[in-house]
């Protein structure tokens, strides 16, 4: 019943504005307010905090969802549920959770900032600064943050900014900053795909942040950043696999009405061969995706799973989409029809939340592990 | 002492899980129907049903802003659905929006659904049990909304034949509804061929919703966590004394003819000439 909600919501209430949305690179408002309104940004969280106390896996149920109908609006609702609602659930103080919790499943939309220009990959390589005061009450942050998704939007943002440069990993931590704390847009980038989900360059320039902002204690960012995107890797999973079933599901009921030598396209051997092809691809992707939640959620070790699913999914979602194109021929490249725009937005996923070769560095420490 | 909230109505929306409005049907290969092996949802003419029995509870709640806030609803709805247990999920959806309590009437997988007269017959049973219970006035059926006809079998009858069976006004093909609980009188704005008609009726009444009545608002996650706790009674058609043997039997069923292409003229005098030939002009 979730996933039918959430298909009508995304059908009816994203799906006109999906190409003026990446037309003019901005999400629109009321998309927003809308997915916050079907109770879809509070996913997993409790009742008395405002969320819809469901699972994990009802999460990535609602990311799939959305995707199939716009890969933008369905990272918007990714990362606020599993990136920054999460972090905040699990590591947050009591108070914490009081406090923000409730503006986070109603009215704010979060941003999750460990990039930078310097450190991508080498996400512990971060040199944001957050510097301690004399007397303890507050943190001063300097540095600026690079490829932040829902930045251009988000009033509540988790920036992991290192207390003590000299202890290396040791020194991350994760603070909560409030927009109006001082956080600046520096630049929207222009995007080959995505083009609606914002993803700025922040700068933090000497902004003061109150030490009762330091999630999960000083020099424990790099735990929870590491165990966050672990879980966030599942729903860029689930993202793809939305993508790769949306544009398969656009295409597929053109190539029976198209008719080119007497029949409809759908029905030559070769197209069939394809279909079929992509159809066991995006079953598999579903499985390794859908497997990976449950792992989570039964509290089995997933890590591996986890990045098997995104590394797989979003291959998928390029190679499905890049057919789709071909499938529709001329009309498949046009702007017109909403084909092209899937295949533009499914190279992200072989990027962000782990590159490709990242997921697969991981796979193989585990294989080795295992081996020798 | 504290005088006891107005208890406005006591709304039953019946809703039926047809196959839903974007399947492509197709006849069976017997000719006696279509295939049924497709996907089922709420028939969207039911979906304004339950929508408009919720907005007249948000109507009744806005306009008496003197009741302590947690006073009970002055407005109950209940959703009733006929059918195999997979139509437990439509009744589910029908609590999500925000119904109170469901009932489902139970047939086997295997069953036909019942036709237009035994639906009517078992609600009637159901309003009768339900209003045997709550003897006075409190917990009597006022209302009852329902499509004006499901997408699968276009009978168009069901809440008609209610209503006579029932004995109570009936107002069909609402475009528009307003209740006056103080004189116990509903004004329905009917969509008939050539405009609008208004018609008021005392309480209780049976409506049929039309197209343009409302926009049904979507389930959020929140409500669907929400409905899983929500009380749904269930019996069988035996409990109600109705009995589901099909009245008419389906003859043939047959898709409509093929489009045939026309033709291009040269002429008005051969547009003439053709029209003729077909027979469609007087002369």
């Amino acid at each position: 019943m979730l996933r039918e909600s959430v298909r009508r919501f995304a059908t009816d209430v994203v799906g006109p504005k999906v190409r003026e949305m990446d037309e003019n690179e901005m999400m629109d408002p009321a998309v927003i307010q809308g997915l916050f309104e079907q109770g879809l940004m509070g996913i997993e969280t409790s009742a008395d905090h405002g969320g819809a106390e469901s699972s994990f896996t009802s999460a990535i149920i609602a990311i799939e969802e959305l995707a199939k109908v716009d890969p933008s609006v369905s990272v918007l609702c990714d990362v606020h549920n599993t990136l920054v609602n999460t972090v905040v659930r699990k590591y947050g103080s009591k108070e914490q959770k009081d406090k923000w919790l409730p503006l986070l499943s109603e009215t704010q939309l979060g941003s999750f900032c460990l990039s930078e220009s310097a450190s991508g990959s080498d996400a512990f390589a971060l040199q944001t600064r957050a510097v301690p005061s004399a007397d303890g009450s507050h943190y001063t942050l300097n540095g600026s943050k690079m490829w932040i998704t829902n930045s251009w939007e988000a009033e509540f943002f988790l920036v992991f900014a290192s207390v003590d440069l000299a202890k290396g990993y040791k020194g991350i931590t994760c603070f909560i900053v409030p927009k109006e704390l001082g956080v600046q847009v520096a630049k929207k980038e222009e995007k080959l795909g995505i083009r609606a989900s914002s993803t700025c360059t922040l700068s933090f320039d000497d902004v003061k942040v109150p030490a009762e902002n330091v999630l999960g204690g000083v020099g424990k960012g790099y735990k929870i950043a590491i165990e966050i995107l672990n879980e966030g890797r599942i729903g860029i999973a689930a993202q793809m696999l939305g993508l790769a079933q949306g544009a398969f599901d656009k295409v597929i009921p053109y190539t029976f009405e198209r008719k080119q030598f007497g029949q409809p396209i759908g029905t030559f051997q070769g197209m069939q061969h394809q279909m079929a092809k992509a159809a066991i691809d995006i079953e598999a992707a579903r499985l390794l995706t859908y497997n990976a939640a449950r792992r989570k959620e039964e509290g089995l070790d997933f890590t591996k799973e986890a990045a098997m699913a995104k590394y797989y999914a979003s291959q998928v979602a390029m190679s499905v989409s890049g057919s789709a194109i071909e499938w529709a021929g001329g009309v498949g490249f046009t702007r017109e029809t909403g084909i092209e725009k899937y295949w533009r937005d499914s190279k992200i996923g072989a990027i962000y939340e782990g590159t490709s070769n990242i997921q697969l560095q991981t796979i193989a420490k585990f294989i080795q592990k295992q081996y020798s | 002492m504290r005088p006891s909230p107005r208890r406005l109505l006591n709304i039953l929306v019946p809703v039926k899980r047809a196959v839903d409005y974007s399947v492509k049907i197709r006849v069976n290969p017997a000719q006696t129907g279509v295939d049924t092996n497709v996907k089922h949802s709420m028939n969207p003419f039911d979906e304004i049903a339950v929508e408009e029995s919720i907005r007249i509870r948000e109507r009744s709640l806005s306009s008496s802003p003197s009741s302590p806030p947690s006073s009970p609803n002055p407005v109950t709805i209940t959703a009733l659905t006929i059918g195999p247990p997979k139509a437990l999920d439509v009744l589910r959806t029908a609590l999500a929006v925000g119904a109170d309590s469901g009932v489902h009437i139970a047939i086997g997988e295997k069953e036909a659904m019942p036709e237009p007269l035994g639906v009517a017959k078992s609600i009637k049973a159901w309003i009768e049990k339900q209003n045997e219970k709550a003897g006075g006035k409190e917990g009597r059926v006022d209302c009852v909304i329902l499509g004006k006809q499901a997408i699968d079998d276009d009978s168009g009858v069901t809440g008609q034949m209610l209503a006579g069976l029932l004995g109570w006004s009936q107002a069909t093909f609402a475009s528009k509804v307003e209740v006056d609980e103080a004189r116990g009188e509903v004004t329905v704005t009917r969509e008939i061929d050539g405009g609008g008609m208004q018609v008021r009726c005392r309480l209780p009444v049976v409506i049929t919703t039309d197209l343009r009545l409302n926009e049904p608002r979507y389930a959020s996650l929140p409500n669907i966590m929400k409905a899983k706790k929500k009380p749904v009674e269930k019996l069988t058609p035996a409990d109600l004394g109705v009995d589901f043997t099909p009245q008419l039997e389906v003859l043939k069923v047959t898709e409509p003819p093929k489009r045939v292409g026309g033709g291009k003229v040269e002429s008005v005098e051969e547009l003439v000439a053709k029209l003729k030939e077909a027979g469609i002009t007087a002369a």
